[in-house]
């Protein structure tokens, strides 16, 4: 049985600006916005409204009822903010919040109230909780989101309506709270329909006839024969798990006993699914409405709860926890197959499909990043280009290492610039100077002619030399260009063992 | 009658360094063989599982060293072993370890951002049990960050290797201490050009066995020892050529 929760900030523009002034709650406080060249009242708070000052009204006609109003400037676009500020903060109670603009918010509480021990308590504590934050809600609970705001705006005490009773708390509300046009109110109240109840059982063609399809439409959500889609703030990631706290935890052998606990609700349902991790994102919503989270990935789907754990535990000091946490959320937002009778053929084979090699790589790249390389080979002659990265641990190559040239065990990431002396062309150095040294060269093969590839570079081609100094120390030179363009230069590009 | 006794101060010395807690190599990587160099180690056999040390602060040193030590690391991966370098940035050029018997795609090459990464890269990596043997290009290391290093491969038996490329050296708590420079190659017939790899291998410090120098060949995917032309700092004679 779904349960929804509908809470409607009454004064939220007005107990926002108050939140940094408390004094403007005792008196009468409006906030203005220009509208056709007039001053328009957007939201007064509540002592105004009890001296008869309403939404809409002209400022001018305000200050007439009242001559000490005190008046700021609102800010639309900001309390947007505000709102969708509280609607994460209320992430704590549900994970599925959705906006329900301009001043309300839905809570899809489906198999969330017993966390909080009931009904009753889940929607005192959230009443409690926001009214301490300084703002006046009525928040409501039924079976439909239509019905929880009906129950929310217009009930004379919102609160818990019980399962199975929605249609009765409708009936006594008039029309408004079914969130209809003012226009299909206007025409029900000019006919004498002053309640639900006077119309809710009238043949449906009749209705529809009179005030159109929207209205049946919007009746059907409030009853419950029609679903009303919710779109939450944030996607609700199919697998997740929370853990919220009694208390709020402040240490850091607390926040490692949620992680531990979360992380084996995750991993036994991922086991019961034959899944694993690839990513996974640890959250803390903290008491003042902040929250912290640290993310890990993966390089192989896994559901074993030590090995996250330690993935976990580099970052997890980067977690302030302030006044507290009250919730800890753990999500798995790319979740793989993961067949476990796999894992054991592995284990002992050893190699690159090792478990323990995947499992250390995560380990690394978790604290330095994505810096671990693997090299495949490449067909190409350009020395760059003759390896690439490989893309993952399992990876095969698709040709063969070459063998049949010689190639430095060490090559500068940049090659340097040397001078040469070289006696005749395209023959090998008698010796070269690099930082400064002057290396004699002893013996020397070469040259080995690379041309550039056209279709990938322009550029002159080079000559490589491999050749020896006198200690006996193996460099790879080459000459960019030809020898009688007096353009070429000599570079030192790597030294054989 | 001496061949007899000879066995007997054999099996007794390994007894002895069986009770200081000295492991015997694993089954599957005990198989490496360096030719004459093995008499410089406990047991004559290549300690794996343990840390060694090269130094080579210059880069023309440090690609001596890493061919020795390709070569080293070829013999313990065999076909299944997978191998992780540590540099802070990679100058290793991945195709040219074939021709020291590695396949350059059962390496991965890690590259930390800050030295101070590489020493809790390399502990992590020697704590790994699924890798046959792990290399750091290190700066500069402490006697403390070294026994860390130790500790950690005591568990998991993988072989380590840092590379010091400190000017300066301090002590260390690794198994061993290498230094290897280039010396001139060799072509047959003093041909003309560039001949195989050869390098002056010491063995500067070795726990239980005998430091020495030798002059090292790479030739067709093994070790060749060409001469043994210095004597070891202790001299004792060995063993085997008591009798």
């Amino acid at each position: 049985m779904a349960r929804f929760v509908s809470i409607w900030f009454r004064y939220l523009a007005t107990d926002w600006f108050s939140l940094p002034h408390p004094e403007y709650k005792k008196i009468p406080f409006v906030l203005r916005q220009p509208s056709h060249g007039r001053l328009i009242i957007s939201a007064a708070n509540a002592a105004a409204v009890r001296s008869g000052i309403s939404c809409g009204m002209a400022l001018a006609d305000a200050r007439a009822l009242l001559p000490d109003l005190h008046v700021l400037d609102d800010e639309p676009d900001k309390i947007q903010r505000v709102l969708y500020k509280l609607a994460e903060w209320c992430m704590r109670f549900t994970p599925w919040v959705a906006l329900d603009p301009p001043d309300g918010l839905f809570l899809d509480a489906t198999g969330c109230a017993h966390l909080w021990g009931g009904e009753e308590k889940y929607v005192q504590e959230m009443t409690n909780k926001l009214t301490a934050r300084g703002y006046t809600v009525r928040v409501a609970m039924a079976d439909t989101p239509g019905a929880a705001w009906a129950v929310a705006h217009y009930a004379k005490n919102p609160g818990v309506v019980p399962a199975g009773h929605h249609i009765e708390a409708l009936l006594p509300l008039p029309p408004e709270a079914l969130r209809l046009e003012p226009q299909v109110v206007e025409r029900l109240h000019k006919l004498g329909l002053h309640h639900i109840k006077q119309f809710i059982h009238l043949p449906r063609a009749a209705l529809r006839k009179r005030f159109g399809v929207g209205f049946l439409q919007q009746l059907d959500k409030a009853v419950g024969q029609e679903r009303e889609p919710l779109q939450p703030i944030q996607p609700v990631e199919p697998y997740h798990e929370r853990l919220p706290c009694l208390e709020p935890i402040v240490t850091a052998t607390g926040i490692e006993i949620a992680l531990k606990q979360l992380l084996e609700m995750l991993c036994l349902r991922l086991q019961q699914e034959q899944k694993g991790v690839r990513a996974a994102v640890f959250k803390g919503h903290r008491v003042d409405g902040k929250v912290e989270q640290i993310s890990i990935a993966t390089s192989r789907a896994s559901h074993q709860v030590s090995h996250l754990f330690k993935l976990f535990e580099i970052r997890l000091a980067t977690i302030e926890p302030a006044l507290g946490i009250e919730l800890f959320v753990l999500e798995a937002p790319k979740v793989e197959p993961h067949l476990p009778q796999q894992e054991k053929m592995w284990e002992a084979g050893g190699g690159l499909d090792d478990v323990r090699l995947a499992e250390l790589v995560d380990r690394l790249s978790n604290k330095i990043g994505e810096r671990i390389y693997r090299y495949l080979p490449e067909e190409h002659h350009w020395p760059e280009r003759s390896f690439r990265e490989a893309t993952s641990l399992q990876e095969e190559a698709m040709t063969e290492w070459r063998t049949d040239v010689h190639r430095p065990l060490h090559v500068l990431p940049v090659p340097e610039r040397i001078e040469v002396t070289a006696p005749i062309p395209d023959y090998p150095p008698l010796l070269f100077r690099h930082k400064g040294r002057v290396h004699t060269i002893v013996k020397a093969d070469g040259p080995e002619r690379i041309e550039q590839e056209w279709w990938r570079q322009q550029g002159q081609h080079r000559d490589y030399y491999r050749v020896e100094d006198d200690e006996g120390n193996r460099y790879w030179l080459f000459r960019l260009g030809h020898y009688h363009d007096q353009t070429f230069q000599w570079f030192l590009h790597g030294y054989f063992s | 009658m001496f061949v007899a006794k000879a066995e007997m101060l054999a099996q007794l010395q390994s007894d002895i360094l069986r009770l200081q807690g000295f492991k015997p190599a694993g089954s599957g990587l005990g198989a490496l063989s360096l030719g004459a160099i093995d008499a410089a180690f406990p047991n004559r056999t290549f300690p794996t599982g343990a840390v060694h040390e090269v130094v080579s602060p210059a880069s023309e040193d440090l690609a001596a060293a890493s061919g020795f030590l390709t070569g080293l690391m070829a013999g313990l991966m065999r076909s299944k072993g997978v191998a992780v370098w540590i540099s802070t940035r990679r100058t290793v050029f991945p195709p040219a370890l074939k021709a020291f018997g590695i396949k350059p795609d059962r390496l991965l090459f890690v590259e930390v951002p800050r030295e101070r990464d590489a020493l809790w890269a390399m502990e992590e990596a020697l704590k790994s049990p699924a890798l046959t043997a792990v290399v750091g290009e290190l700066r500069d290391i402490s006697f403390t960050a070294s026994r860390r290093l130790q500790l950690a491969v005591e568990q998991s038996q993988v072989t380590g290797f840092i590379i010091n490329r400190a000017a300066k050296l301090t002590t260390t708590a690794c198994v061993s201490r290498w230094r290897i420079t280039s010396l001139p190659s060799e072509t047959p017939d003093a041909l003309p050009g560039i001949g195989l790899p050869q390098w002056r291998v010491e063995l500067l410090r070795i726990r239980n066995g005998r430091p020495g120098v030798w002059q090292v060949q790479w030739q067709k995917n093994r070790f060749v020892v060409a001469a043994h032309n210095e004597q070891p700092t202790t001299n004792h004679e060995p063993l085997s050529q008591a009798g």
